[in-house]
């Protein structure tokens, strides 16, 4: 499984996506972002940390990198692409997931370890998960109140399109487990089509017991199997009826 | 060919949470400003435009707003061209 981690100047964690990535059994490889081409790659990352300085918006720069149109192209095509905190800024920006991240309500950086419940388990993103699950990792920005218009909203819930929620250690869905101000508590969104996940918090930070948590580790394992999956369904004609399914289930 | 200074002006959309326009609400009215009643914290973007004329100039940065400038999701945006020099 060959993942394009894709750098931006200001970018801070690719190289915790490509370690991540490495942990789950998949072969990482960096794109720069003047790149045009993502080289065959079966799955992208977006990392986070500051893209183009985060200037006049976070992520309002880095969607026009030359990168940006084979990514555009890769997830329209039904690539999975998974944009973590600014990661998922710029492919709001990118018109590849609904709404946008607002400034915190606390107006402060906020940086520390926060938990998640996970709401959908049939995802490409989250197979590795259980349905209800809590997991903790660490978060870290600025602008990660997520925001979308009341009918948009109502989409991604009425969806399932909702991956993963702010939570307390029991799944409650609290105020004050609410780090930022996010509508719904909303953490973590796929698009419709289901390829496309973006979310504020960072597995990739969440990937071994020495960093305090591995809870981030079967996000990537679930990308890394999901994409060998896809790989030996088109391989076989006997795995068109598995690709199908795989197809119709991220299409949920 | 002139040259326009065109201002720029991005605002939160009417309704949306804004937490700076918030923040700096409360503080006004710790300086005792009961009278302010809300505040909303945009920015402003100065761009110094060659065009033929002011609308010209206008509808260039309009289009620049949409792609780039402004947020459509969570922004207004308002293009004033202002005179040539």
């Amino acid at each position: 499984m060959n993942v394009a981690v894709v750098t931006f100047p200001g970018s801070n964690c690719d190289q915790d996506c490509h370690r991540s990535v490495e942990l789950a059994g998949g072969e990482p490889r960096y794109v720069w972002h003047r790149q045009r081409s993502l080289g065959g790659a079966e799955a992208v990352i977006v990392p986070g940390g500051f893209a183009h300085g985060d200037y006049l918006r976070p992520g309002a720069i880095a969607r026009f990198s030359p990168i940006m149109d084979a990514v555009v192209a890769f997830a329209r095509e039904g690539g999975l692409v998974a944009g973590i905190c600014n990661g998922f800024q710029v492919l709001c920006e990118a018109g590849l997931l609904p709404g946008a991240l607002l400034r915190n309500r606390s107006l402060r950086f906020q940086s520390h370890d926060c938990r998640m419940r996970v709401e959908r388990t049939g995802t490409a993103f989250t197979r590795e998960y259980r349905e209800g699950q809590v997991v903790r990792m660490p978060l870290s920005h600025a602008d990660g109140n997520y925001y979308a218009g009341s009918g948009t909203l109502a989409e991604l819930e009425g969806e399932g399109r909702v991956v993963f929620r702010y939570s307390d250690a029991r799944g409650g869905v609290t105020p004050e487990a609410n780090p930022n101000g996010s509508l719904n508590h909303i953490a973590g969104i796929v698009n419709r089509r289901g390829n496309v996940l973006g979310m504020m918090p960072h597995p990739d930070r969440a990937v071994e017991e020495a960093l305090g948590s591995a809870d981030g580790l079967p996000l990537f394992e679930s990308l890394v199997r999901a994409g060998a999956g896809s790989r030996e369904a088109a391989c076989a004609d006997a795995g068109a009826t598995a690709g199908a399914s795989a197809a119709a289930q991220a299409a949920r | 060919m002139s040259r326009f200074t065109v201002e720029v002006l991005v605002t939160p959309r009417p309704g949306l949470l804004d937490p700076q326009g918030k923040a700096v609400h409360s503080a006004l009215a710790s300086l005792g400003y009961e009278d302010v009643k809300d505040v909303r914290v945009g920015k402003a973007i100065y761009l110094e435009v060659a065009a033929a004329s002011a609308a010209e100039a206008t509808e260039r940065v309009e289009e620049a707003c949409r792609k780039l400038l402004a947020n459509p999701v969570t922004e207004d945006y308002r293009v004033t061209a202002e005179g040539s020099r």
